[in-house]
């Protein structure tokens, strides 16, 4: 008989799973050593992979927004320490962005099995680009989820917690497309790039570099479509 | 798991020592108020308090923390 296996997926109104893990930052215990904060825990397919680097800087530009609104970030994949310690340390090599939130170094998938970050249909090895927003009260107040091919946009993760924020504090609800002020952030030619697939042998990664695309490293190359 | 405040063999560390010292200095403070002298994120602190009170260094009043005997003796040697 095929096994069936049941998957916890938390949703909207949910107590906040519990957990300890091994960071970036020290060792967490979620969600005591967040009491009274809000949180944004967001998973990643993997280190050293050109989307989710781009999500990482763009976190790390927003850091000091979402501290004002008194939220932590926490990174979250499937690798171990020291992968993260030394991606980390690439990006503020080849960029000069200093990450300044927790990574969880989820090596055994418990923390994403518990949050439900692991699509098997979109993949079976790696988390999807989850997004979960929790209150003070460890409550799951949002969830968004994105495939692996497309990075999020870390503006609309700050105007989430803005309109949930906003919500609580004067009892209302916010319209679509609704912002807290009128914005003077603006897409740039910069936008527009897409992500070269990265290298997958030793041999191809040595190419990389050589091939004419704009490259922060031999894993993170952007090229304009045409 | 260690925040490396406090060795297996019940050393102190660098972070240890630091929050130790700010305690005796102060006599009680909160973990808020702790963070905010430190400047370090409030969840970093938390888990080093954790560690430092599960070793014996501090207790916990109304959330307050404060020093132990055997912090004291502790701090005598660093």
């Amino acid at each position: 008989m095929e096994e069936v296996k049941c998957v916890s997926m938390p949703r909207i109104g949910d107590p906040a799973p519990s957990f300890e893990a091994q960071t970036t930052m020290g060792p967490i215990k979620f969600p005591d050593d967040f009491k009274g904060q809000w949180v944004v825990i967001f998973s990643h397919p993997a280190d050293f992979t050109p989307v989710c680097t781009t999500e990482f800087m763009g976190f790390a530009k927003l850091n000091d927004e979402f501290q004002k609104r008194n939220v932590q970030l926490i990174g979250l994949s499937i690798d171990n320490i020291f992968s993260h310690i030394a991606w980390v340390m690439n990006i503020k090599e080849k960029t000069g962005v200093e990450i300044p939130f927790p990574i969880i170094a989820d090596v055994d998938g418990k923390v994403a099995q518990l949050f439900g970050m692991l699509h098997p249909g979109e993949s079976s090895t790696v988390t999807v680009r989850a997004v979960f927003v929790i209150d003070p009260n460890a409550k799951i107040r949002a969830i968004i989820y994105y495939p692996l091919s497309t990075g999020r946009n870390m503006r609309e993760i700050l105007r989430l917690v803005d309109a949930l924020q906003t919500a609580d504090k004067y009892q209302v609800a916010t319209p679509a497309d609704w912002v807290p002020e009128p914005q003077t952030w603006e897409f740039t030619e910069e936008n527009t790039k897409v992500i070269v697939p990265p290298p997958t042998s030793y041999e191809e990664a040595l190419k990389r570099l050589k091939e004419g695309y704009e490259c922060v490293d031999w894993y993170f190359c952007k090229k304009k479509l045409s | 798991m260690s925040t490396g405040c406090v060795s297996p063999d019940g050393k102190l560390g660098d972070r240890a020592i630091e929050l130790l010292k700010l305690l005796k200095e102060r006599g009680r403070l909160k973990d808020t108020e702790i963070a905010e002298v430190v400047k370090r994120p409030l969840f970093q602190v938390r888990s080093s308090l954790r560690e430092l009170s599960n070793a014996g260094f501090l207790k916990v009043e109304n959330d307050y923390f404060i020093l132990t005997q055997k912090a004291e003796e502790a701090l005598t040697k660093a």
